[in-house]
């Protein structure tokens, strides 16, 4: 079924009663020739462009829960590609790029808005770093902007300005950046890699991997056995977890990260604002929350809510910049786990492990990387080699000393 | 959360800094013929458990001591803390 305005009209004049569910149910096979763990953003993408664009067939998501319920239905929805280092920014760019053609591809309303994004300056220090980061980008085919604090009041008169701990010096602004309805990512790709043959096994928990003679040969499920010729594991979050199964130690640890949502509110805030000196960052969804957050709450946790100091940190943050929040209630909060890896970058990598390719370490910068970390891991999946734009995101960069560290915090996961 | 520091009794754990792992007491030897393979794994690779898990913790804002904290990673429970430097000594550490 493909979405038109048509169909739309078409629907509303015969009662809705046309929609049918957008993805199947089926039972799993005995074998498949690609199972991917984990059905959130990551894995549903990687089976998309698996079918789509390297023309693979007999592929199978296996997601624990409902698809789409963990960290792609946890983020604060923005999408950019304004990183420094190498290793980084063609991939991101390369994302951003696939988000721009992402609803025409899939057919599906993600509601992408490149509204913006406005990294706040500060000092000069601030200032020196954002333009070298800036001239990355722009020498990276990216778009990057330097804004005046006049430019800055111009579109944001609410922020403070005047007498805040940190005055507003100027930011990098990235116009093509913004936000994306995170859930209609997870059914867009559902929807599209299921009318392609995928199957989407919902409610089928990997209990462990079989592996013999180092090479991996299927996954046990909460369903029993399925056979695979390559597994691909995309549950980043539980990277930790589910790789234990393979007796496979990671260069991770998991962190909580919490997200807040205001009451809606008539429109204030017309793009993604980051006030990277005071641990904040918001935007406004287009019901009219804002939409905000800071930093992790900083110890290994898998319990998928944080702690009150953070967010005590987070709130005196968003007051420091942006006093009018004061006015909004805060409706819901919540919060995600992270693969926190040790230099705060991804890994996109075959393991030691014939057949077992692992996807994970996304910090928490996953939800932007969604299109190109499923591109690029359907890509290795296909090949047995790396997507050029990814190829930095191997496991031996550590041993090598090839770290690609944005912070340059070095091996302490709670400081990326 | 509040974790129970074996001097000073129940104190905020905001008032703490957390490193990770309390493996990371067990510094490898640098004369040992793996030690290049052994410092790569202490530095970078982490078991990252769900379940219990023992980790450092600094006593920034208080006393400035090292802890080891017993914690639960799935609900943040907290069973057991002692003092860095007695866990080490007990494995033999000179301090």
């Amino acid at each position: 079924m493909r979405y038109s305005g048509f169909r739309v009209i078409k629907e509303a004049l015969m009662g809705h009663s046309g929609w049918k569910p957008i993805w199947r149910t089926p039972d799993p096979q005995g074998h498949y020739d690609y199972i991917i763990i984990g059905g959130g953003g990551h894995g549903l993408a990687t089976a998309y462009y698996l079918a789509k664009e390297f023309k693979q067939k007999r592929i199978a998501v296996l997601e624990k829960g409902w698809i789409g319920g963990g960290n792609v239905g946890r983020n604060t929805t923005i999408i950019r590609s304004n990183y420094l280092l190498d290793g980084n920014e063609p991939f991101y760019e390369f994302s951003l790029k696939l988000w721009e053609g992402l609803e025409q591809d899939f057919n599906y309303n993600a509601m992408v808005s490149q509204r913006g994004i406005l990294n706040l300056i500060h000092t000069d220090a601030q200032r020196d770093a954002f333009i070298r980061r800036g001239n990355a980008m722009i020498l990276n085919g990216s778009d990057a902007e330097m804004l005046t604090t006049a430019q800055i009041k111009k579109r944001y008169p609410f922020l403070n300005t005047n007498d805040a701990r940190f005055p507003i010096k100027g930011g990098l602004a990235q116009r093509r950046g913004g936000t994306v309805r995170h859930d209609a990512v997870a059914w867009g790709y559902a929807r599209g890699a299921d009318s392609r043959g995928v199957d989407i096994i919902q409610n089928c928990e990997v209990t462990g991997f079989r592996i013999e003679s180092g090479k991996c040969l299927g996954v046990e499920t909460s369903l029993g056995f399925i056979g695979a010729t390559k597994v691909g594991c995309a549950v980043a979050g539980s990277s930790g977890r589910l790789m234990s199964k393979a007796n496979m130690r990671l260069p991770i640890e998991s962190h909580v990260l919490q997200a807040f949502v205001s009451e809606g509110l008539k429109p204030i805030m017309p793009g993604v604002v980051t006030f990277g000196a005071g641990h904040f960052y918001c935007s406004q969804s287009d019901k009219g929350g804002l939409v905000f957050g800071g930093d992790i709450d900083g110890y290994n946790s898998y319990a998928q809510r944080g702690n009150l100091p953070v967010v005590e940190d987070v709130c005196e943050g968003g007051m420091a910049i942006f006093p009018a929040l004061g006015r909004a209630r805060i409706l819901r909060m919540w919060g995600g786990i992270m693969d926190m890896s040790m230099d705060g970058s991804p890994i996109i990598d075959k393991t030691h492990i014939d057949g077992l390719y692992f996807n994970g370490g996304w910090c928490y910068g996953g939800f932007k990387a969604t299109p190109a970390s499923g591109f690029c891991f359907a890509h290795l999946l296909t090949n047995d080699a790396p997507h050029p734009k990814a190829a930095a995101y191997r496991f031996n960069r550590f041993e090598k000393g090839l770290m690609i560290d944005e912070k340059g915090m070095g091996n302490q996961p709670n400081l990326h | 959360m509040i974790i129970n520091h074996p001097l000073l009794g129940p104190r905020d754990s905001a008032e703490f800094i957390y490193l990770g792992d309390a493996k990371l007491i067990d510094r490898p030897n640098w004369q040992a013929p793996t030690a290049a393979k052994d410092f790569y794994e202490y530095a970078y690779l982490r078991d990252n458990p769900a379940g219990w898990h023992d980790e450092l913790w600094f006593h920034e804002a208080g006393d400035r001591s090292w802890l080891v904290v017993t914690r639960n990673t799935l609900t943040h429970e907290i069973s057991n803390v002692a003092l860095a430097r007695d866990v080490a000594r007990l494995r033999g550490r000179s301090k």
